[in-house]
Formats: structure tokens, C-alpha cells, sequence
């Protein structure tokens, strides 16, 4: 009898080496992935045992922490605060204990929770001497005084969004989206209160999508703002040579290889315009033409080199927005005034407008100058950086001027700040929306400010989808340019406040 | 058999033919260690928490050396020559398992949906209780051979236990898991895991006669011995109760675990491999056969091929007619949390297991809380206490003995593997706890009662034979006459 006992002694060695290998196989193969699993409450458990980090703005938290007290039990210590959370949400984002973290909150996390790799020595030393774990900071480049000028404007309009950049540097000044939410009101995991106001803000349940940010993410047909694009690539590719010469344009114009009409709005002087006419009175004809002189491939390299068609990461990423790639010559002269499959967000306009106004250099554009540690050494810096430069000095001097007169004595004039030393440059936009344009059109705005010695501290894009206004009040200059001369003027009196 | 009684000091085993040390003071010694880790994790965990050292330390490790002492004594009075491993080791798992308990006891979350607060002191009495049973057992049971006697009687009690929670207003029922638990005045009972102890007893009693019947009136057919049609009988008998408690208490562990015990007697009876392959056709029929109408053990299966869609079922709320639960996943995650050194007791976050925390899923806690490192320690314990019954087997003279001794760890390391197995999720989850650690007071004491009779069967084994008795027919006759 004793040797099936010893085959069986084997066979329960076995077993409990097959329970070895898998426990090895489970706390040390899969440990990480286990252990890191976003599912796995303990990460927000740990994220929020903690007072989180801040978020800061001009050098004052817009976020705090405060502890969790609330029905029954809740094993998250601490909870995540804002103020003025709607104004700021396109921003932070939110960091919820029932809904996970989004946006800056969620890209920067492992800063603000203090669980960074480049945090390890601190953390290991608050280990050994017995203190808590600490978050550091994100110090944003935004302009409280910016952001609440474009977030006052929105408000009153309705549903919009703008996005303001530092021409010179690409740092973000405002990002703001209307309708917007607040969300310290589900930064908890009570499901009475914080379950609910999440569920209320659910698209399913809310048509204007609160939750969305719509300066980085929602992509909008450009409209006649697009057209500054199109002056850049024709003056780019040697299709226009000057400001002021005359442009060979038919008026009326019909679409090549078409028998279709491009119409103008309005009886405008259109015929044979020079560039700066037709920008001031916004001809479609006009630009029309000159996306199909340009060509395609031109205008889609121009295009490309403004940020088109490819995901901007600030480092929240930003839809790409969309200069069509395939298309026939009349789609050509459609795309190049805006229409057809054009589209973009607002931060792509406002690239735009801050790279015309930086004489032809695109700044890549970023928000967070700089994440700090708990004991507020600075643990990395942003660098302004170089992205491309899609028009020459020279070039750029030459739609300066035209954006300017647009502003001075075109559609854009609404947007003039008449302060000592201050020019405006900017262009108007309507874009049509729906079939045999059915629905209201978006109105659109891009501007830029130079001050006395050249140099421009602000350039921005707005745009307003107002379904209640009257349809005939819809208009870039109209709803548009009073919020981004707000914009503006709030950057520009800070700066020389400071 | 046969050539065990041919040459009867051929194999190495734990008997040396005379003057075996009784190995009483080894004991002790491994005892004081057994005793002593406990109280040092107790404090740990009440430091973790609290940041003191908790006010039940001194009671607690007074209590747990007390039992063990007690135990200790009785064993040396009683089965002096027994095997000086067993005890220690069962005493180290269980005061591990009730520091753990009492860990668990302080999460708020658990307490917040009463899966714990006072389940230590709770287990602390069933273990007083379940140490007096040992000491019964070992004070009554003079010799475990006595035991054969009650065969059939056994075989009886067996299936009462097993058929009482299937008795209308005795059975639990309960919202997860499976029927296996009966209340009586307000006590839940699991009659599986005496059954356990029982059903041993009746499978040694009655393979001891009938071994010889199952080994040799075979055919030889491709390579294996083929039983004839009516010795076939007993494992078809058997076979068809585990399937029924597999599909009336829908418990897969138990079910598994009597039959793979039966199995592995039977093969240590007959010597015939034939039998394992038998035995393993037949459960795998039978799991297949139950798996694919049976809901209960369908859910568990999905559980366990993809935990995290089970995971996200029951955070939905899914409703379709059988409880999805997050507790396989949640499993994993605390043992990959815990890593290679674990969080340290007292710093992890098992609760988030919920449901039965402290009872089937406590390796969880170890495993998150004590690391690879604990959970590895914890198993190679369970293997030396199966280890050790085995080699008990080995050293029995008797082939009653040898059968009760290996059913009894064959079952208990069945139970292991099954239970830490569907625990860490090498195979689906079952309704059984783990032997010592587990909070429920029909475990601990079923399980110290097995201890006691392999501690029994050891010392029978181990003691030397007793000196010849004087021949009277060495000495001169002498012829009285009147």
C-alpha cells in the first residue's frame, strides 16, 4: 500500500506547487497591472487619501481639497474642491471619487497625488519620518482676468467657446466653453447627490452637452475665418503678391467644372477686389477663386502647417481639425472659404490668428508653464516651443495689415479697443449649418492684439451657436467680436497693470 | 500491502523499529514559535490601524498560548509518541487566521454591511470549543481502529450531513454561494466538513474489507485493469451523490472534494492507476455534464475564465436570474496589490472583497497584506501539514490506519488547493473556507478534530512496539502434582 501513497504524497506536493506558480504568477508577473488597474478602487483610494495638489492660476489655486464627510461610509479621505468650477472646467477637468479624474486632473495626476516617479525620493523620505503624502501643483499659464471676460461674454450668447493664445509663446491664456458645469458638484461617490448631478449632466440627458469642452474638442465649421487661412496659403504660394493689387475675380463666379453660382452675402464689391478688399468685406468669390489658383495640395500643405489635421496636445488633447484631404476642384474652392468639410476647433482658429500675428510663427500651444512639488520646487518647465512656420515674415506683415483693416473699417469693427498703441487684427466668420442652411449658423471671431512696440500679447477665437438668437442678429462681428475684444482687453490691461 | 508485510522495515517512515524519541519537547518548542508570531502579527495590525498596541493583545496571546498549552499537554499524557509537527503547524494557521479575522473586523466597510465586528472573539470560542473536541478525541479515542467498527454507522452520518441542509426550514438559504449550511438556534452549521471526517472513516472502513476484491477480480485491457461490473458499484454510488450535492447545494467544492477523497482511497486500496483514470473520467463527465444546465456553476465557470466582465456585470447591476459578483475580481486585484511583500497587515484593502472577506476569500487578505512572500509561507504550511498526514500513512501498520490517515489529508489538501485555487483564480470558485484561517466555527472544529485523529493514528504508529512478553515456554516445566 505504500506506494500509491507515496505517488499520492507526490501528486498533493503538486498540487501546492501548482498554487505556488500561480501566486507567483499573480503578485509578481501581474502585480503592476493588477495593482495599476484604473478598476481597482486602491488607485482611488490612494488618489484620494491625500489632500490632492492644486491647480493654479496667476498664482492662485482654482482647485482645493476638503475632507470627505457624508452619509455612511466612504473610504476616500479627501475630496476635490473648485472654485468657480464651470468657468474653469475646459481646464481642469474633474477628479471624481465616483467618476474617475479627466483632463489636467487626470494627465497630471500622478503630480497632484504625489505618486510621480520624479516625486519617489520625497515620498520615500516622508516615509521613513512619518509624514503624509504630499501632492505638488500645476501652475497653468492661464489669465484668470482672460478667462473671465470670455466666460462672462459666452454666458450671455449661449453656447460657445474661446480660446485665447499667447502669440509669442503658444501659452494658453482662456479656454472657456459655455454651457458649462460645475464639478465639484460630483466630485464626491455619494449616489444621491453626486451620482445624480452626473447623470443630469449626461449628454443623454442634458442636449447642449455641458461636459463637453468645446474650445478643445468639438470642431466646428470655420466659416469665412477660415478665408485668413486661405490669404496665407495665396500669398505663400506667389498667387497674390501684395495687399493691394487686383485679384483677377470674376464676379458672379461659377464653381469650375460646374455649372453652380458661388454666391456672395449681399451685394458686395467683389469684382476683380484686391486681397484686402475682399477680406474686409469677406467676398466668397474672391477666395473661392484663389483656393483653386492655389491648388490643393498647396492649400492643404498651408493648411497642415497652421495645425490642421492633426491632435493638438496641450497636453489635454484637442480634436484634430479637418481640412479635407480628398476633394475635386469646386470642393476645393468650398473648403477654402470655410464650407464644404472644413472644420476646426476653436484653438486651431485661434493658432491661426497667433501665428499671423507672431510674423508667420506658430508657437506650439501649451497650459501648464510649470509642475511643482509639494515643497513648491519646480519639477518641470515649459519651454515655448517652435511648432512651424506656416507664412514668411514678410507675408504675415501683409495680412496684418488686412486683418487690421478688417477690424478698422470691415465687419470686424466691434472688436476695435481704442487704446494708446493698440491695433487690432481680426476676421469675422458665419458658418452656414444644415442642409440649404436650415439651421443657425455659427458666428465666428479670430483677433489678435499688438501693442506700441510691436509685439503681440494676445491672439484669440471665438465662436457662438446661439439656436435662440435671431437668425438675422447671427453674425461674426455681431455676437463674436464684443467677447473676444473683452478678451483681449483684459490680457492687455493686465499686462500693463503689471 | 503485500509488499509492505513482505518487508516490513524496507521503507524509510517516521518509526524506527525501537525506541523512536517521542519528539514531545520539539513540539514544544515549535509550539512557542506558533504561539508567539501570532501575538507579534496581532500587534502589528492593532499598530497599523490604531497606532497602538491593542488593549486584547495580552488576553489574546494568553488565550491562544492557553489552548495551545492545553493542547500540547494532552497530547504529550495521551499520544506521547505522535507527530511533533501537526499541532504546531495547525495551531500557527489558526492564530494567523484569527489575528487576520480581527483585522478585518476593524474595516468600517465591512462593518457597514455586517460581514464583520465581532467575528474574532466569535472565533476565538469556536476555537476553544474545537480544541476541547481535540482534546476529546485524543482522550477517548484510546486507538483509531476503534473507528472501524462504525463503518456503516459512518456511512449513515455521512449522508444525514450531507442531506441536511436540503431539509426544509433546517437549510440556509442564502443570497450568494452555495446550500451547504444548516442553523440551529441561531448558529450556522456547515455538516460538510464533519462530513468530511466521517465520510473517511466510512471509506477506510469499508475499503479495508473490500480492497482485495476491487484490486484482483479484474481484466486486463489496454494496459489497465478493468473492475468487473459489480465492483464497479461503491464508485458509482458515490459518484452519483457528488453530482447530486453538485446540483441540489450546487457546491462544486464539496462535491469535488468527496470524490476526488474516494478516489485517492480507493487508489491507495487497490494499487490500481486504473482507478484514477476511472475517477478522473468520471468527474470530468460529471462537472461537464452539471456545468451545462446548471446556472450557478455556469456563473462561477464565466467568473472565472473572465473576472473582470463578471466585474463589470455586477457593478452594472445586471439582472438576469443569477448573481453576478465582483468578488473574483476584486480577489485578484488585492493580490496584485500586495505584491511581493504585501502592504503590510493592517494597510491593505481586502475589504473591497466584501461578501465572506473573513471567511472563503481570507487568503486574499494574506495575499495583499503579507505578499508573495506571506501567501507562499501560508501554503508551504498546508503542504507540510498534508506532507506530514501522508507520512503518517506511510507509518501505519494497519491498513485501516494507512486509509483514514491519507483520506483525511488527501481531503484536507483537496480542500486547500480548491479553496486557494478558486481563491487566486487557477480554477473556478467554490463554497468551502480555508481550513484554520477562515472565520466559522464548524471549520475550525471539524478541522482540529482531524488533526486530532491523524495526531492519534501518528502515535499509534510511531510508538514502539511493545517488548515481547515473556514466553512462558522459555522457562522450565514444571509438573506439580498434587
Amino acid at each position: 500500500m505504500n506506494k500509491p501513497l507515496r505517488r499520492i504524497a507526490i501528486f498533493c506536493g503538486l498540487l501546492v506547487l501548482a498554487l505556488l506558480i500561480r501566486d507567483n504568477w499573480l503578485q509578481y508577473v501581474m502585480a503592476d497591472d493588477l495593482k495599476n488597474d484604473p478598476k481597482n478602487r486602491r488607485v482611488a483610494i490612494a488618489r484620494y487619501g491625500t489632500p490632492r495638489g492644486d491647480i493654479i492660476v496667476d498664482g492662485n489655486p482654482i482647485t482645493g481639497s476638503t475632507k470627505t464627510n457624508g452619509d455612511g461610509y466612504n473610504d476616500f479621505e479627501y475630496k476635490r474642491t473648485y472654485k468657480d468650477g464651470a468657468m474653469w472646467a475646459p481646464v481642469t477637468g474633474y477628479a471624481s471619487q465616483a467618476f474617475g479624474a479627466t483632463q489636467l486632473e487626470n494627465i497630471e495626476d500622478g503630480i497632484l497625488t504625489g505618486n510621480d516617479d520624479r516625486l519617489f525620493f520625497r515620498r520615500t523620505l516622508d516615509m521613513i519620518t512619518g509624514k503624509k503624502q504630499e501632492g505638488g501643483n500645476v501652475v497653468t499659464t492661464l489669465n484668470a482676468a482672460a478667462q473671465k471676460a470670455a466666460y462672462k461674454g459666452l454666458l450671455k450668447q449661449g453656447k460657445g467657446a474661446v480660446a485665447a493664445i499667447n502669440p509669442e509663446t503658444g501659452a494658453i491664456l482662456a479656454l472657456a466653453s459655455t454651457p458649462s458645469y460645475d464639478p465639484s458638484t460630483f466630485a464626491g461617490n455619494s449616489t444621491k447627490v453626486d451620482g445624480k448631478a452626473w447623470t443630469k449632466l449626461q449628454k443623454k440627458n442634458n442636449p447642449d452637452d455641458p461636459m463637453l469642452n468645446r474650445a478643445l474638442r468639438e470642431i466646428y465649421p470655420p466659416g469665412s475665418t477660415f478665408k485668413v487661412v486661405t490669404a496665407a496659403a495665396a500669398l505663400e504660394h506667389g498667387v497674390v503678391d501684395s495687399a493691394d493689387e487686383k485679384t483677377d475675380s470674376p464676379l458672379p463666379y461659377t464653381l469650375p467644372d460646374t455649372t453652380t453660382e458661388l454666391k456672395n452675402e449681399g451685394n458686395i464689391p467683389c469684382k476683380d477686389a484686391t486681397l484686402r478688399e475682399a477680406l474686409r468685406v469677406s467676398c466668397n468669390t474672391v477666395f473661392g477663386k484663389l483656393g483653386v489658383d492655389v491648388g490643393k495640395e498647396q492649400m492643404l500643405e498651408t493648411a497642415k502647417k497652421f495645425g490642421f489635421n492633426s491632435e493638438q496636445f496641450v497636453p489635454i488633447r484637442s480634436s484634430a481639425s479637418i481640412f479635407p484631404e480628398k476633394m475635386d476642384r469646386p470642393q476645393t474652392a468650398l473648403s477654402s472659404i470655410g464650407q464644404f468639410e472644413t472644420a476646426t476647433t476653436p484653438l486651431q482658429m485661434a493658432m491661426v490668428a497667433s501665428a499671423v500675428a507672431n510674423d508667420g510663427t506658430l508657437m506650439k500651444p501649451y497650459m501648464v508653464d510649470k509642475l511643482q512639488a509639494p515643497n513648491l520646487d519646480v519639477i518641470e518647465q515649459t519651454d515655448p516651443e517652435e511648432m512651424s512656420k506656416p507664412l514668411s515674415e514678410d507675408n504675415a506683415q501683409i495680412l496684418q495689415s488686412i486683418m487690421e483693416t478688417v477690424v478698422e473699417k470691415g465687419t470686424g469693427t466691434n472688436a476695435q479697443i481704442n487704446e494708446g498703441g493698440v491695433t487690432i487684427g481680426g476676421k469675422t466668420g458665419t458658418a452656414q449649418r444644415g442642409v440649404d442652411n436650415s439651421e443657425n449658423p455659427y458666428a465666428w471671431f479670430i483677433s489678435y492684439a499688438k501693442v506700441e512696440d510691436g509685439s503681440s500679447p494676445v491672439a484669440v477665437a471665438v465662436v457662438v451657436e446661439d439656436e435662440s438668437a435671431n437668425r438675422d442678429d447671427i453674425s461674426g462681428g455681431g455676437l463674436a467680436a464684443p467677447i473676444a475684444r473683452d478678451v483681449m482687453k483684459a490680457v492687455l490691461d493686465g499686462k500693463s497693470g503689471s | 500491502m503485500s509488499s509492505s508485510t513482505n518487508t516490513p522495515t524496507h521503507h524509510t517512515s517516521t518509526i524506527g523499529s525501537i525506541g523512536a524519541p517521542s519528539r514531545r519537547n520539539t513540539e514544544l518548542a515549535l509550539l512557542v514559535f506558533a504561539v508567539v508570531i501570532p501575538v507579534f502579527a496581532y500587534a502589528n495590525v492593532g499598530l497599523a490601524i490604531d497606532d497602538k498596541v491593542p488593549t486584547g493583545l495580552l488576553s489574546y496571546g494568553l488565550g491562544l498560548g492557553l489552548l495551545a498549552g492545553v493542547a500540547h499537554l494532552v497530547v504529550r499524557k495521551f499520544a506521547p509518541y505522535a507527530d511533533p509537527l501537526l499541532l504546531p503547524l495547525a495551531t500557527l494557521l489558526n492564530g494567523l487566521g484569527l489575528v487576520v479575522i480581527w483585522r478585518l473586523d476593524q474595516s468600517k466597510l465591512l462593518q457597514s454591511i455586517n460581514q464583520a465586528g465581532n467575528a474574532a472573539p466569535r472565533q476565538l470560542l469556536y476555537t476553544a470549543l474545537a480544541i476541547a473536541l481535540f482534546v476529546v478525541v485524543l482522550i477517548f479515542l484510546k486507538d483509531h481502529r476503534v473507528l472501524q467498527r462504525y463503518t456503516y454507522i459512518s456511512m449513515v452520518g455521512a449522508l444525514v450531513l450531507l442531506l441536511l441542509p436540503l431539509v426544509p426550514g433546517l437549510g440556509a438559504e442564502l443570497t450568494y454561494g452555495a446550500k451547504i449550511w444548516i442553523s440551529v438556534a441561531g448558529f450556522s452549521i456547515q455538516p460538510g466538513e464533519f462530513a468530511k471526517i466521517v465520510l473517511a472513516v466510512f471509506f477506510a472502513g469499508y475499503l479495508m474489507v473490500k480492497r482485495d476484491a476491487l484490486a484482483l477480480a479484474s481484466r486486463r485491457f489496454m494496459g489497465l485493469y478493468l473492475p468487473r461490473g459489480r465492483d464497479l458499484g461503491p464508485i458509482l454510488v458515490v459518484w452519483a451523490i457528488s453530482i447530486l450535492i453538485l446540483v441540489f447545494e450546487t457546491d462544486l467544492g464539496t462535491s469535488l472534494l468527496f470524490f476526488g477523497m474516494f478516489v485517492i482511497m480507493l487508489y491507495v486500496a487497490t494499487e490500481r492507476t486504473s482507478w484514477i483514470v476511472f475517477g478522473l473520467l468520471m468527474s470530468a463527465a460529471g462537472a461537464v455534464g452539471v456545468a451545462s444546465f446548471e446556472p450557478h456553476v455556469q456563473t462561477r465557470v464565466q467568473a472565472w475564465l473572465d473576472p473582470m466582465h463578471e466585474y463589470t456585470l455586477s457593478q452594472a447591476g445586471v439582472q438576469d436570474g443569477v448573481v453576478h459578483s465582483e468578488q473574483a475580481m476584486q480577489a485578484l486585484w488585492a493580490f496584485g496589490s500586495g505584491g511581493t511583500l504585501g502592504t503590510g497587515l493592517g494597510q491593505g484593502h481586502s475589504e473591497l472583497i466584501r461578501f465572506a472577506a473573513n471567511s472563503d476569500f481570507i487568503l486574499a487578505t494574506f495575499g495583499e497584506e503579507l505578499g508573495l512572500a506571506g501567501v507562499m509561507a501560508i501554503l508551504l504550511i498546508y503542504g507540510l501539514v498534508v506532507e506530514r498526514g501522508i507520512r503518517t500513512a506511510l507509518a501505519a501498520r494497519d491498513p485501516f490506519g494507512k486509509l483514514l490517515a491519507v483520506g483525511l489529508s488527501g481531503a484536507f489538501g483537496l480542500q486547500v488547493f480548491v479553496v486557494a485555487g478558486g481563491v487566486m483564480g487557477l480554477i473556478p470558485l467554490t463554497g468551502m473556507t480555508m481550513p484554520f484561517l477562515a472565520s466559522g466555527g464548524s471549520s475550525v472544529i471539524a478541522n482540529w478534530a482531524l488533526i486530532a485523529i491523524l495526531i492519534r493514528i501518528s502515535d499509534t504508529a510511531r510508538r514502539p512496539a511493545p517488548a515481547p512478553a515473556p514466553n512462558p515456554d522459555a522457562e522450565m516445566t514444571q509438573v506439580v502434582r498434587p
